[in-house]
């Protein structure tokens, strides 16, 4: 992808601002439908949900107690795998997003949800509902765009570390709850941060030991001591859990935003962005996975990327009703609904990764001329017609 | 060194605390990021200790009023009488919390009675005319300032009104024996209307106390010069008084224009509600700022122009970071004009971002 603003054919330009704002009023009366209907149905079903997750931590943790013989460690294990990812996914994530709030229910409510990562939930809340779904795909705003360490956009400059990238990415899928922890503490940045900012970074450094602390006690030292001579296989158990649910995650998030048919913005188009526009720049950032029903579940209706940029703050279970409204609106509007089975969407993803890793003779030039200006010191002309594109909000009259 | 029986006991309690202590942090490392409540609660919600109460009878007092007989699941540490008993409910989904008077001493299987008026329009009273027995509420209390003194006045005064009895009902059948006299002005709409109705017509027909029930269907709403002409001695009389604002207005009224104000105990169960109108005053409690705002400035940006500090992050209503309790008052949603109240029995949590003042509010924060 490039830059929706850099494109030589906007896949918006068909549309008058009156036309964004008339979709960003009909979505909206989408999300009043919603909170108007909100209610015991819905409360049901997250109470449904968090029980059946507790029971199914609880009910593997036990299999494990025996996890010397194998098959209660292959038992356990999966279920355990399932139950971390339900948590993080279908429980933690969409609980923090405040789609519970609404019923006032201290014990399941976003300022309290701590979640089974060793990422503190505040500190995915700064960086997760308030950063990423803010700025969601804007170039040089949003660091989930490849989380400050990958290429994954053309406009975004090559320089010779990223060709490791299918390597870190690799590597960050496996490890990927400290994967999220470093990135919530902006490590990558820290090179070239101010002092109080390191001093706040260390400060939150400490907050994050302290849950990998709690975190590696539980599922590493106290329960393999409860299984006793099954100490080693419990251990195990937990390790894979975990790395299962390391990959799980990644892969679902990877299909978020970075498939092939997901547009990017410039810093400098959504300025004074209205209701209609923002809501336009979340349809056409990121990607939905089409799939059964656990599935769904499983990606915590992740799978419902769009529906869940557009209302981040909607219960989860009403994303796959209101799925068929929203598509219908991607149609009337002539906008790319980008769908697609999880293979499909993962493998698009991960080749971005690779083919992004590598330059082409473009980046090339573009490195060497940022090369030259540095040295000068100077900024060279703008081509007038790219700066015109640049402020230009993308609908075009 | 010899150590005597009580020392030797003492050392035992003191290691068996600390052996409960230690196990009850490996249980919560072991369930860390939750707590071991958390787990128990699917298994055995009514544990000792927990914060809640199941519903072991279920009776119709009036035809608009019913009694819930509850045990609660902890430790009950007791009540005066007049006192409150918190009860949360999940109400289509969200979990509402009203006070209710407890109408009673504890009794000796350990349970508790309220009773609860259908209020017109009200979301848990309503709710709580049609809960069935073996149903688990949540619980917290008791509190309350509506109560009797230690020591029996000579002469007590009760005014009552529809479920404003509630309260009076828990001190009679705690107290009756120690007061001396006791007039009790009981309001009901019928004959049929009174609560506890044939309890006090007893305890009336044995002369333990005077009882004037006065029905409005038929003999017009109480007024102060009534309530004068029923109890010539009122201003003589120690006071409680719990019905309607527009009774507890008038009697207060009556008691600060015949010099009796300091007799007078009241207590109202109808909150004084707040009608949502645009803007409000706005008091951020802890900051110690209250100021005007109008009812297009969302309270995070009223407050941030008055100086308070509060947290903040998207400022469109979707990241959650600017959550802060609203303790009373009411706000709008300026995205699409949805109202939340809160009074200080049931707070809730607002955004601050995308809230706006709907009369007069207080944030916690």
């Amino acid at each position: 992808m490039t830059a929706i603003q850099h494109k030589p054919v906007s896949p918006v330009a068909h549309l008058t601002p009156e036309d964004v704002e008339e979709l960003g009023r009909l979505l909206d009366e989408i999300r009043e439908e919603v909170v108007s209907s909100r209610g015991a149905r819905d409360a049901e079903y997250i109470r449904k949900v968090i029980k059946t997750q507790r029971r199914l931590e609880l009910g593997s943790r036990a299999v494990l107690l025996a996890s010397l013989f194998p098959p209660a460690w292959v038992v356990g294990t999966i279920g355990l795998s399932i139950a971390k990812i339900l948590e993080n996914m279908e429980i933690g994530h969409n609980v923090m997003h405040g789609q519970w709030d609404w019923m006032r229910d201290p014990k399941i409510h976003s300022t309290t949800w701590e979640w089974d990562n060793v990422t503190p939930s505040e500190h995915w809340k700064h960086s997760h509902n308030e950063l990423h779904h803010t700025w969601t795909n804007v170039l040089g705003k949003d660091n989930d765009l490849g989380y400050g360490i990958m290429r994954v956009d053309e406009d975004q400059p090559w320089s010779p570390a990223l060709l490791g990238q299918p390597f870190y990415n690799f590597l960050n899928m496996l490890v990927f709850e400290y994967g999220i922890a470093a990135y919530d503490l902006e490590l990558f940045a820290l090179g070239k941060a101010s002092p109080e900012k390191k001093a706040a970074t260390w400060a939150k450094g400490k907050q994050v030991l302290r849950k990998v602390r709690k975190q590696v006690l539980r599922d590493y030292v106290l329960h393999p001591a409860l299984s006793g001579p099954s100490f080693v296989p419990t251990l195990a158990a937990n390790a894979v859990a975990n790395l299962v649910r390391n990959v799980w995650t990644h892969s679902v998030i990877m299909c978020g935003h970075f498939p092939s048919g997901v547009e990017t913005f410039t810093r400098m188009s959504i300025e004074c962005e209205t209701r209609g526009e923002w809501y336009l720049r979340q349809m056409l950032g990121s990607a939905n996975i089409t799939g059964g029903k656990f599935m769904h579940v499983m990606t915590g209706n992740l799978s419902y990327q769009i529906e869940h940029h557009l209302y981040p703050d909607l219960p989860s279970n009403r994303y796959a009703e209101v799925a068929p409204r929203v598509q219908e609106l991607f149609e009337r509007y002539g906008l790319t609904y980008v769908s697609g089975p999880l293979p499909k969407q993962v493998a698009s993803a991960w080749w971005k990764v690779i083919r992004l890793s590598m330059p082409t003779k473009a980046d090339l030039d573009k490195r060497k001329a940022r090369k030259a200006r540095r040295a000068t010191g100077r900024r060279p002309a703008v081509p007038a017609q790219q700066q015109q594109q640049e402020t230009v909000l993308e609908p075009v009259a | 060194m010899t150590i005597t029986k009580t020392e030797a006991v003492e050392s035992t309690s003191t290691r068996t605390r600390s052996l409960s202590r230690t196990l009850g942090r490996v249980a919560e490392a072991l369930c860390t990021p939750l707590v071991p409540a958390d787990y128990l609660d699917l298994v055995a919600p009514m544990r000792p200790g927990a914060r809640r109460a199941k519903v072991v009878a279920v009776r119709p007092e009036t035809a608009r009023a019913t009694t819930l007989v509850l045990r609660p699941a902890f430790r009950w540490p007791g009540h005066r009488p007049g006192e409150d008993l918190r009860l949360g409910v999940d109400v289509d989904g969200v979990r509402l919390w009203r006070s209710y008077s407890l109408t009673g001493p504890q009794r000796a299987d350990g349970t508790l009675t309220v009773t609860v008026g259908a209020l017109d329009g009200g979301a848990v009273s309503s709710h709580l005319q049609s809960v069935r027995a073996g149903a688990l509420v949540e619980v917290d209390g008791p509190d309350g300032v509506f109560t009797l003194p230690d020591a029996a006045p000579a002469k007590t005064l009760f005014v009552t009104a529809g479920t404003g009895l509630t309260p009076v009902i828990g001190m009679l059948r705690t107290r009756l024996a120690d007061l001396p006299d006791v007039v009790l002005v009981h309001s009901a709409r019928t004959a049929d209307d009174v609560m506890f109705a044939e309890e006090l017509r007893d305890w009336a027909a044995q002369g333990r106390l005077r009882l004037v029930e006065r029905h409005t269907a038929t003999a017009g709403r109480l007024t102060a010069a009534d309530l004068a002409d029923l109890v010539p001695d009122v201003a003589e009389r120690e006071t409680w008084a719990c019905g309607p604002n527009g009774l507890l207005d008038e009697i207060a009224a009556a008691a600060e224009a015949q010099g009796w104000t300091q007799r007078l105990h009241t207590e109202r169960f109808r909150p004084v509600l707040v009608e949502p109108g645009t803007g409000g005053t706005v008091t951020y409690g802890r900051a110690g700022v209250t100021l005007e705002a109008d009812g297009a400035t969302t309270l995070l940006a009223a407050g941030e122009a008055g100086g308070v500090l509060l947290p903040s992050g998207c400022r469109m209503g979707i990241c959650f970071q600017c959550v802060v309790p609203l303790t009373e008052g009411a706000v709008r949603d300026v995205r699409n004009g949805v109202v939340t109240t809160a009074t200080a029995e049931d707070p809730a949590l607002v955004q601050t971002c995308i809230s706006a003042a709907a009369g007069p509010c207080s944030l916690d924060v």
